[in-house]
């Protein structure tokens, strides 16, 4: 793992959300851009992304729950040092327990043993980490392919590659303990987890674009307020503004 | 005495269309024969499609603080609407909640609903949790209900917190991003919520 390059990372990212540590996160940095680029996104995933995971929604549930878990099981790779970084000693152990167990007994991952022993596994990131330093989004944008986010967020993801043992065999093709991979692995998975989170939200993105305004501004709300959760890892989120309507 | 009669029929037509969506006032009770009435219309085959919007529309005016719900959409810019746009804007805001709120729940109607817990917040606020149980086309949903009970006889919907994400939250923002676009021109809202209400 190349800790010089995640140390440099973080702390350009650091210096340069710095001043803007209190700021809102909602401006745009290039919202016409952005737009064009959404728009294009969604010709992408109406010809591409949904067909797949249309059809991938009618495959046997124990291949679909099998290829979830997998996902979510090399997911923990990146989970656990991000639970370190913030200081979440207690996850950061129930997380390695829990990966520890379903690639053994859960047969490389595909089962999920550890989540009926009660181990949690909740997802964490660079990007998570850098949000729960205190470090604002930056501002928003959407890109290709990959969809929305925000400075933060995009560091973070470079980030995670350098943290996350998976990403270096695969995508940087380094040996670690003996393991080997390539390039080809690691977009297979993230190719295998964007068609299963595709196609556990077919109902609530139709749902969504048939009743909504403004759909690109929806997509960013509801970005911004999961990341926004997934940062103080708090599921209920209240707002003041309603105070004013209490009659 | 035709008149007294037609005075007994109109009080007992309201006395029943009232007593019909009158809910629990226990804020987990409230949600859970709430959205059992509401699936129950949805699902019966024997009413048609018309007349099981009127319903659902009859239990939401009824049960959801829409009044409430449209001044925190509209935002900041509330505050500097005059009289005539406020009103406007109600009215229509009150359409296009209803017609998204028939179109979001028959989305999910055949989906099994369960309340788990409510959560006093405040004297103004109960959290209730609640989940849609995992389908094979759909894996759980959790479903946190905003219960304003400041009126503990008349417990009222404000939002809907999906996954930890406010639907309220979200259409507000929508609504900011369309009068920021358009130099917080009201009618263009007025004209994109027209648009929707007549699609």
């Amino acid at each position: 793992m190349n800790f010089k390059n995640l140390g440099i990372l973080i702390t350009a990212g650091t210096l340069l959300f710095n001043t803007n540590l209190s700021a809102e996160t909602e401006k745009e940095c290039f919202e016409k851009l952005s737009r064009g680029i959404f728009e294009f996104n969604q010709v992408v995933d109406k010809a591409v992304l949904k067909p797949i995971a249309k059809g991938y929604s009618k495959l046997p549930e124990p291949i679909k729950n099998g290829t979830g878990n997998f996902t979510s099981n090399l997911a923990t790779l990146l989970t656990v040092p991000n639970h370190l970084l913030q200081g979440q000693w207690r996850s950061a152990g129930e997380s390695t327990a829990s990966f520890l167990i379903n690639s053994t007994i859960g047969i490389l991952g595909f089962a999920n043993p550890a989540e009926k022993l009660g181990l949690k596994n909740q997802q964490e990131d660079v990007g998570q980490t850098l949000g729960a330093y205190g470090i604002s989004g930056g501002c928003y944008f959407v890109l290709p392919i990959l969809g929305p986010t925000t400075i933060r967020d995009t560091v973070g993801m470079v980030a995670d590659t350098l943290i996350d043992p998976f990403a270096q065999v695969t995508l940087r093709e380094k040996e670690i303990l003996s393991i080997s991979g390539s390039k080809i692995d690691y977009f297979s998975v993230m190719g295998a987890s964007a068609v299963d989170f595709r196609a556990d939200n077919i109902k609530n993105l139709e749902s969504l674009e048939k009743n909504s305004l403004d759909m690109y501004a929806a997509i960013k709300s509801l970005y911004l307020q999961n990341r926004a959760k997934k940062i103080s890892n708090t599921f209920t989120s209240d707002d003041d503004e309603w105070n004013e309507f209490n009659k | 005495m035709k008149r007294f009669l037609s005075a007994l029929v109109i009080f007992l037509i309201t006395t029943i269309s009232i007593n019909s969506f009158a809910y629990n006032t226990d804020p987990k009770l409230f949600v859970e024969e709430l959205v059992d009435d509401a699936i129950k219309t949805l699902s019966n085959k024997s009413i048609s499609k018309a007349d099981k919007n009127k319903k659902i529309e009859e239990i939401a005016l009824a049960n959801v603080d829409i009044d409430a719900l449209g001044m925190y959409t509209l935002g900041d810019v509330r505050k500097t609407l005059d009289e005539n746009n406020l009103k406007k804007y109600k009215t229509l805001f009150e359409k296009y909640f209803l017609k998204s709120l028939t179109s979001r729940l028959t989305d999910y109607s055949s989906q099994k609903f369960e309340v788990l817990s409510a959560d006093q917040k405040s004297d103004n606020y109960n959290i209730v949790s609640s989940r849609i149980v995992e389908s094979a086309s759909q894996p759980e949903i959790k479903i946190d209900w905003r219960i304003y009970t400041k009126d503990p006889s008349k417990p009222l919907i404000r939002d809907l917190i999906v996954e930890g994400l406010s639907l309220a939250k979200t259409q507000k923002e929508e609504f900011a991003s369309i009068l920021n676009s358009n130099n917080n021109d009201i009618n263009i809202l007025f004209s994109k919520l027209e648009e929707f209400i007549n699609n």
